[in-house]
């Protein structure tokens, strides 16, 4: 197998807070093979957002890697120098944020943005004029000539999702990460994003690390997926492994209570009982055992490892086991 | 997610518990506090600190030099410095306060007026502020001084009237953000009246930024009664003012300096401690300007 | 229906200043004015759910404003249990603050921040000057209500979790036992594991109080799952308006289709049928000619260019406008 571009192993992160250590991440290891999208779900306070700061070491500075290694394309991000980073952060992995009002400098026209980012190129600014137009086009952006000129709120909220990933992806980077890219979108302006994020895949020969709390939008887009909760990986596997045969009961119940799967229309939703436990004072044992509706004998006691349901499809759970 | 959460949500809930430790940690805010507190003690003690009423006149002994007996020396008539500086204290910051509150309730009203009320009363008072605000200090403060003669009341209109629109542009501004959030709205749709937004869910949510610009005012209040005092418009003499101890040291700087040390440092020195003492506050309340 | 409404709306038009009066004095702007809710007419029995959706910019969240008083209506008439106000000085306003209540859309933000928990769900008592009764009661009963323990009367709102926040926003709202709750975006924000929460939190006090509902989202899925019927804006108006399990079976207009068909289907396998658009939603301010969905209708013709539909019933309960409705 080719060596993949994103392989996170072990890795633990915590943040000291007056309330003592809070273990956000907690010995979290996941692949980005090349050519693929892996999708990210979990619901707040899953530690999805500290992972993808971790791995643009854009952490705060009460945050401590306690254990494990990211390594980005054979390097291990960790332990790169500050300008290496800066090279990493601008050339080879590209963010996408929620908020397509904000990601924008709203006094900058599109064009200096656009250009900006290229200044590390070797190449006059008219060539770098024709790429940021070429993008503009290739993101959907109508009369990209024209709008070039434009400032951010001349651009309607999809719009500027779009030139926010035309810019990310003005580099080619190895690896885009998008961390939930449509929620700020009606839902017509999400199904283009995804088209565009899809389609742009297949032309980039890129990786894209997706992040949402969105089934809907992981089953469509990705190929991988990871499920996370509270700090944790619970499972991972190919999107037919998790959609179709889901193994943890926490991914089971997170499917279960999404409207969009219920067929029927029913006025009571399905919900998960309790609450997060609280990430500063850990409960022994498994990390979900408090609300699991299958808790059983050895699941307070100690804690699960990964065992594996099937090949590429592992689950943190002693059900899975014990068969 | 969460875990960003819980990060920024813990000093949250304990940040009023927490911060007189987190003004003593801060050794700028401590050292203002303590300036604060030592000008404010002296001017609350003053009676049992000066050991001369501060208009008692000895002839016999003018301009003599700081001793045992007169620990700041006396001036051209003979009265004790340190109990000038110790009463001028005591006038400084009751005009600062008593101006500062004023200035302070009335820009609260007016600022929140403007920025809740009708387009058309915004527009007309940021017309008197700017008016007001583009005149100079001084010359505005020698018209009235003209018209209304020196004295404390005059002082602390002049202060009054130039530094409402200080507090009303900042309230005026705050409010006008708070305007638009949902909150608000979620109050109006429960049929909450103006003046129930304003004095319940605007006012606690824009005091503490204007009480730690108020707390930064008093020194500049201070040094607008000194400068007048020091030009002979501002407290009648023989009233103690720093800044007439400045003016009466003036003249004969060259003969006894320590007059004109003796106005000087406390002006100096009080500024300094409520500055400090605001700048410390604004950090620690501020929760955009704090760092973690 | 109609005589046993408990709200009735007519011909609601709201309508916004976009230029300052002088400025459009000075560039010669004839109409400064946006109608951000155009000729909107529905009926609300009661103990029913009406849901409310359309992209953002559709002016649902306007429409339902203009009925609690909180925006201006320029044309058109709200009726509430026989009260009736055409604007905001009217008398009727109070009858329908009194029966009407809101959620909004942030949970938290929705809640002043400076006030605990006791404070803000006892508020509506003292704004409608009911301080005769026991607060403290109050607060725990509303508390009961909505499945929050007392403890929390003495929290503050960013002490609060999402769903915490969002319960405070129900007992606010049930406060003055109101008869209509309008639930803008109740589940934004929310967790899919709590949204099921305050949707069968709010079907629990449906059922034991008889409110009524109107529901404004975004979120499809959801609002198939609590509302008895539903209407569809685009640019300010209706364009569709039916039972919502018979929208959801046949939608009947285009942008109906296009929506329903933009909703992402969590199962791999089944991709969605997506009904593309064409362009972007046009400006408030230049609406298009004829039927004002034809820029980005894909079945346009000619007549949708130059002639703009009505609202029509076309079967029992169903109003759709469009000329060539979808079968």
């Amino acid at each position: 197998m080719a060596r993949p571009i994103l392989d996170i192993r072990d890795l633990s992160v915590s943040f000291a807070t007056p309330r003592g250590s809070v273990e956000a991440l907690r010995d979290v290891s996941l692949t980005v093979p090349q050519d693929s999208i892996v999708g990210i779900v979990g619901e707040s306070g899953c530690g999805k957002t500290t992972l993808i700061s971790t791995v643009l070491r854009l952490l705060a500075y009460n945050a401590t890697v306690k254990s494990g290694e990211i390594v980005f394309e054979g390097e291990n991000v960790l332990a790169m120098s500050d300008e290496r980073l800066r090279d990493l952060r601008g050339r080879q992995v590209a963010m996408v944020f929620q908020d397509p009002m904000t990601a924008l400098n709203p006094v900058l026209s599109i064009a200096t943005q656009m250009l900006d980012i290229q200044y590390r190129e070797p190449i006059p600014t008219t060539e770098k004029r024709r790429r940021a137009i070429d993008m503009l086009r290739r993101v959907g952006i109508p009369d990209p000539e024209h709008r070039l000129e434009g400032y951010p709120h001349h651009f309607s909220g999809g719009m500027r999702q779009r030139i926010s990933i035309a810019m990310a992806l003005l580099m080619n980077p190895a690896l885009l990460i998008a961390d939930e890219p449509t929620t700020a979108l009606d839902v017509t302006l999400e199904a283009q994003i995804i088209r565009l994020l899809r389609d742009l895949k297949r032309e980039f020969k890129g990786s894209i690390l997706f992040v949402s709390h969105n089934l809907g939008l992981i089953a469509e887009l990705c190929d991988e997926v990871v499920v996370m909760y509270a700090g944790e990986i619970v499972e991972q596997g190919s999107v037919r492994q998790l959609f179709h045969d889901a193994r943890h009961p926490y991914t089971r119940l997170l499917l279960e209570c999404d409207p969009a799967r219920i067929e029927k229309a029913s006025r009571h939703l399905p919900t998960i009982a309790g609450n997060l436990p609280d990430l500063a004072h850990l409960p022994g044992g498994c990390i979900f055992a408090p609300r699991c509706p299958r808790v059983h004998e050895p699941c307070r006691r100690e804690a699960p490892q990964n065992y594996a349901a099937s090949k590429g499809h592992d689950v943190r759970c002693f059900l899975v086991r014990d068969g | 997610m969460a875990a960003t959460d819980t990060v920024t949500a813990a000093p949250r809930v304990e940040a009023s518990a927490s911060a007189w430790r987190r003004l003593l940690a801060d050794p700028l805010g401590a050292f203002g506090l303590a300036l604060v507190v030592l000008i404010v003690a002296s001017a609350i003690f003053a009676d049992w600190l000066a050991q001369y009423p501060p208009t008692q006149l000895d002839i016999r002994n003018k301009f003599s030099e700081p001793t045992l007996i007169h620990w700041l020396g006396t001036d051209h008539l003979g009265r004790d410095t340190f109990s000038r500086v110790v009463y001028g204290g005591r006038i400084a910051l009751w005009v600062s306060l008593v101006a500062v509150s004023i200035s302070l309730v009335l820009g609260l009203v007016l600022g929140m007026l403007a920025g809740y009320g009708p387009r058309w009363l915004d527009s007309f008072l940021m017309l008197v502020f700017d008016a007001v605000r583009s005149f100079p200090t001084i010359m505005f403060a020698l018209a009235v001084v003209i018209m209304l003669g020196p004295s404390l009341e005059t002082v602390i209109f002049i202060v009054v009237v130039t530094s409402i629109p200080v507090y009303g542009r900042i309230v005026r501004t705050l409010t006008l953000s708070m305007r638009v959030n949902e909150f608000i709205l979620a109050e109006r749709s429960l049929g909450a009246g103006p003046v129930r937004v304003l004095f319940h869910h605007v006012l606690p949510n824009v005091i503490g930024p204007v009480l730690i610009l108020a707390s930064m005012e008093i020194p500049v209040v201070i040094t607008i009664e000194a400068g007048l005092s020091f030009l002979g418009v501002g407290v009648r003499p023989p009233t103690p003012s720093w800044g007439s101890i400045l003016n009466d040291g003036y003249a004969f700087i060259r003969d006894t300096p320590w007059l004109v040390l003796a106005g000087g440092m406390p002006v100096i020195v009080t500024t300094l401690g409520f500055t400090f003492l605001g700048e410390s506050l604004r950090d620690i309340f501020d929760p955009r300007l704090r760092r973690d | 229906m109609a005589d046993a409404a408990l709200l009735v709306a007519e011909g609601i038009r709201v309508r916004f200043r976009t230029v300052g009066f002088v400025r459009a004095l000075i560039q010669g702007i004839r109409d400064p004015f946006i109608d951000a809710v155009l000729d909107v007419s529905f009926a609300l029995g009661p103990g029913e759910t009406f849901g409310l959706v359309g992209e953002s910019g559709s002016g649902k969240t306007t429409l339902v404003r203009s009925i609690v008083g909180l925006v201006d209506l320029a044309a058109g008439v709200v009726r509430f249990d026989g009260a009736t106000i055409v604007d905001r000085s009217d008398s009727g306003l109070r009858t329908i603050r009194r029966n009407v209540s809101m959620m909004f859309q942030d949970p938290v933000a929705s809640l002043s921040p400076r006030k605990t928990v006791r404070a803000l769900v006892t508020e509506p008592f003292h704004i409608h000057d009911m301080t005769d009764r026991d607060l403290d009661v109050e607060a725990r009963q509303l508390m009961g209500m909505v499945g929050l323990p007392v403890q929390l009367l003495a929290n503050y709102p960013h002490q609060l979790s999402g769903g915490q926040a969002r319960r405070v926003g129900v007992a606010r709202a049930l406060a003055l036992r109101p008869k209509l709750i309008i639930a803008d975006e109740p589940t934004a924000g929310l967790d899919v594991s709590v949204q099921g929460e305050v949707l069968n939190l709010m079907n629990e006090l449906q059922t034991d109080l008889g409110l009524s509902y109107i529901i404004v989202t975004h979120n499809l899925p959801m609002i198939r799952h609590v509302s008895d019927r539903l209407a569809i804006m685009y640019l300010g108006r209706f364009v569709e308006e039916g039972p919502t399990a018979a929208i959801f079976a046949a939608p009947r207009h285009p942008y109906t289709l296009a929506l329903l068909g933009a909703v992402p289907q969590p199962d791999p396998d089944k991709r969605r049928e997506e009904i593309g658009l064409i362009g972007e939603v046009p400006s408030l301010r230049n609406r298009p000619s004829g039927c004002e969905f034809h820029t980005r209708c894909l079945f346009a013709q000619e007549r949708c260019r130059v002639e703009g539909p009505v609202l029509r019933e076309i079967e029992p309960g169903r109003r759709v406008s469009c000329h060539f409705p979808r079968m």
